[in-house]
């Protein structure tokens, strides 16, 4: 029976056009659409695969921020037998914050620790003072393991094999003892589908548990002096024209380098 | 304070990595700017093999250890971390690349330092070093300074050109010691070659490739008749290959193949830096996409900003129309 944690969290959609808030140095709340983190997507599901196989629990945890309700609804009816939000803490904390929080929430919830897995997604699109993984790891005393795309138990041995991608397609395999952490890529199969109503149905019957945040929040470290958008360095030639248009376009371009 | 400047030599099954050489160029810009010398930090058995062509660096630092065989990146922290408190650089430049994802985190994190993640420049302003770090694939940028030293930074590939910090000299070895567990609670058991697919995309001359924005397994198939009327072979970002709406022996990026085509045309693919690693060598990039300030355009050499469902059909159809007026 394993105990297995997915740390989940929501990062802007950036399918909206994400604006710089007047005071330069954060993104206006207004423009940012929050959801799950693909990497997150393919945490837990690699947690469910991995729960299915070898039995166990498994528990999503995430920071209680807008949609995070949805988001934690969405993995009870995907399998999660339980959803914790970590609740009270400051609005947009760094990573070093957040993994900070998380280790306490571990350690303060109850029936979270000792857990046999901790999954992560791998990196999440916000980054920029580091991977929540790897310092949660630190701050837990536990191995980790990124760019994880294949995960087997063999819970006697209290061990796992983990593989990693490298470079070109290779990867490389590790045995791990557990507990360990887990930066995951890509699950071993594409993220499940749940129909909508079998949301509904678990927002009905479950219940999301709250842990509330304690302790001191980490320094940053780092200085945000400013954000921007990245001036287009326009290197490409733009074509514009209805569809038949361009493509003719293309194909004299393809043409004139002898590649038609 | 003149201090060190590290750059940590990114080498990958016994090759030195081009990407060490750019973070080499950059290196050397900082160094100067805050009057510190530059030092290639070279972990491994037989680290000294390899050091003829970091003359870019004033001086070499070797770690030579049996357990630094291969890039476990828990034991290449554990390695960092004790070196860094003997000679306290001001920065250690990490080329980030899939080799080295986790070891500014695991270090940061072991020796509470900052940690500066995605960094696409480095420059000094007022005797600190400000980095320009990418946010949200590419659609935002910060301009970010680390409040103390040591800071870790790493630094995404394309900084500067390779050749700048390819320098054939063997610099000035000094050798540094550390002490590292035999037993790792992480075991390195070997690595596994990709299994062949039916093409091989690092030997095709034309590319056509495909991301998110193809939406359906089913839309595939336009991008495959767009290819065979080409001549060329499909290929696909992360996404697409994470469906399984393309086998993994397709996927271009970091992860995946790099590929140098005479022709890559990227459709529905925003151009975030894992996948841009992988193909922005191609002698001729087209890119299609809907969202006009999608990354892939600054690499692109020509671009159009479209539903890649309404171009790829009628650029097939012209491609065709084309081989038989022939
Ligand atoms: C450690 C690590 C390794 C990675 N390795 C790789 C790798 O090897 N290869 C790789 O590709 N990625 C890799 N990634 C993932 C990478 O960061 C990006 O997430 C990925 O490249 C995005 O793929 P995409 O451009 O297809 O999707 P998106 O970023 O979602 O872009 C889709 C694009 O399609 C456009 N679009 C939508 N509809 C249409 C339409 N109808 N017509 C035209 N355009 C449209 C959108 O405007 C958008 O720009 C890696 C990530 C990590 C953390
Ligand atoms: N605030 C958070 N709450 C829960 N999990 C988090 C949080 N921040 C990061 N994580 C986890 O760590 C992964 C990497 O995030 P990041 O460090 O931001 O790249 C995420 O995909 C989550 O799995």
């Amino acid at each position: 029976m394993l105990n297995i944690l997915v740390l989940v969290k929501l990062v802007p959609d950036t399918v909206e056009e994400l604006e710089i808030a007047p005071d330069g140095r954060s993104l206006d709340p207004a423009s940012v659409r929050l959801i799950l983190s693909e990497r997150d997507e393919h945490a837990l599901e690699q947690g469910l695969l991995l729960k299915e196989r070898y039995g166990g629990t498994l528990t999503v945890i995430a920071l209680d921020v807008p949609e995070v309700d949805d988001v934690l609804f969405t993995a009870l009816a995907k399998g999660a037998d339980r959803a914790v939000k970590i609740t009270g803490m400051e609005p947009g904390p760094s990573t070093w914050t957040a993994a900070g929080l998380a280790a306490r929430t571990l350690a303060a919830g109850p029936g979270l620790l000792p857990a046999d897995l901790i999954l992560t997604g791998v990196q999440a699109i916000d980054d920029l003072d580091g991977q929540a993984g790897p310092i949660l790891a630190r701050l837990l005393e536990l191995p980790y393991v990124g760019i994880t795309c294949r995960v087997e138990v063999d819970p006697g041995a209290r061990s796992a094999v983990v593989v990693r991608e490298y470079v070109g397609g290779v990867t490389g395999t590790f045995e791990v003892s557990l507990p360990v952490v887990l930066g995951v890529q890509s699950a071993e199969k594409p993220p499940r589908y749940v129909p909508v109503a079998k949301v509904r149905a678990a927002m009905k019957s479950q219940r999301l548990e709250s842990v509330p945040a304690s302790g001191e929040s980490a320094v940053m470290r780092v200085e945000i002096l400013q954000l921007m958008k990245p001036e287009a360095t326009g290197r490409a030639v733009m074509l514009d024209g209805a569809p038949e248009e361009v493509a003719a376009q293309l194909c004299d371009v393809l043409a004139a380098r002898g590649l038609l | 304070m003149a201090g060190e400047i590290w750059v940590l030599v990114e080498q990958w099954r016994g090759r030195i990595s081009d990407i060490t050489y750019e973070v080499l160029a950059l290196g050397r810009e900082v160094a100067e700017a805050l009057a510190g010398s530059l030092q290639a930090v070279v972990l491994g058995p037989g680290a000294g093999e390899s050091i003829f062509s970091l003359g870019a660096a004033d001086g070499a630092l070797m770690v030579e250890h049996s357990a630094l065989a291969e890039p476990v990146p828990e034991v290449y922290a554990l390695a960092l971390a004790q070196i860094i408190p003997q000679r306290q650089p001001q920065a250690l430049l990490i080329p980030q690349t899939n080799v080295t994802m986790e070891l500014g985190p695991l270090l940061a994190a072991r020796l509470a330092v900052p940690f500066l993640n995605s960094c696409r420049d480095v420059q000094v302003t007022d005797g600190r070093p400000v980095a320009r770090c990418i946010l949200y694939g590419g659609k935002v940028e910060a301009s970010v300074t680390p409040q103390s030293a040591p800071a870790v930074f790493g630094i995404l590939p394309g900084v500067r050109p390779p050749e700048q910090g390819r320098v054939e000299r063997a610099p000035a070895v000094r050798a540094l010691s550390v002490d590292l567990p035999t037993e790792f609670p992480l075991r390195f058991r070997g690595y596994t070659e990709l299994e062949a697919g039916d093409v091989d995309i690092t030997r095709e001359n034309v590319l056509v490739a495909v991301g998110r924005g193809i939406q359906r397994p089913e839309n595939v198939a336009l991008a495959e008749e767009l290819a065979a009327a080409l001549g060329g072979a499909v290929c696909g970002s992360r996404p697409v290959i994470d469906q399984r709406w393309l086998p993994p022996s397709r996927q271009v990026g970091t992860s995946g193949m790099i590929v140098k085509p005479q022709l890559y045309l990227a459709l529905g693919i925003s151009g975030a830096p894992e996948h841009a690693q992988g193909m922005k060598e191609a002698a001729l990039i087209v890119a299609i996409n809907t969202d006009p300030r999608a990354p892939i355009f600054d690499i692109a050499h020509y671009g159009v900003v479209g539903d890649l469902l309404e171009i790829v059909p009628a650029m097939t159809t012209r491609v065709k129309q084309g081989k038989q007026a022939a």
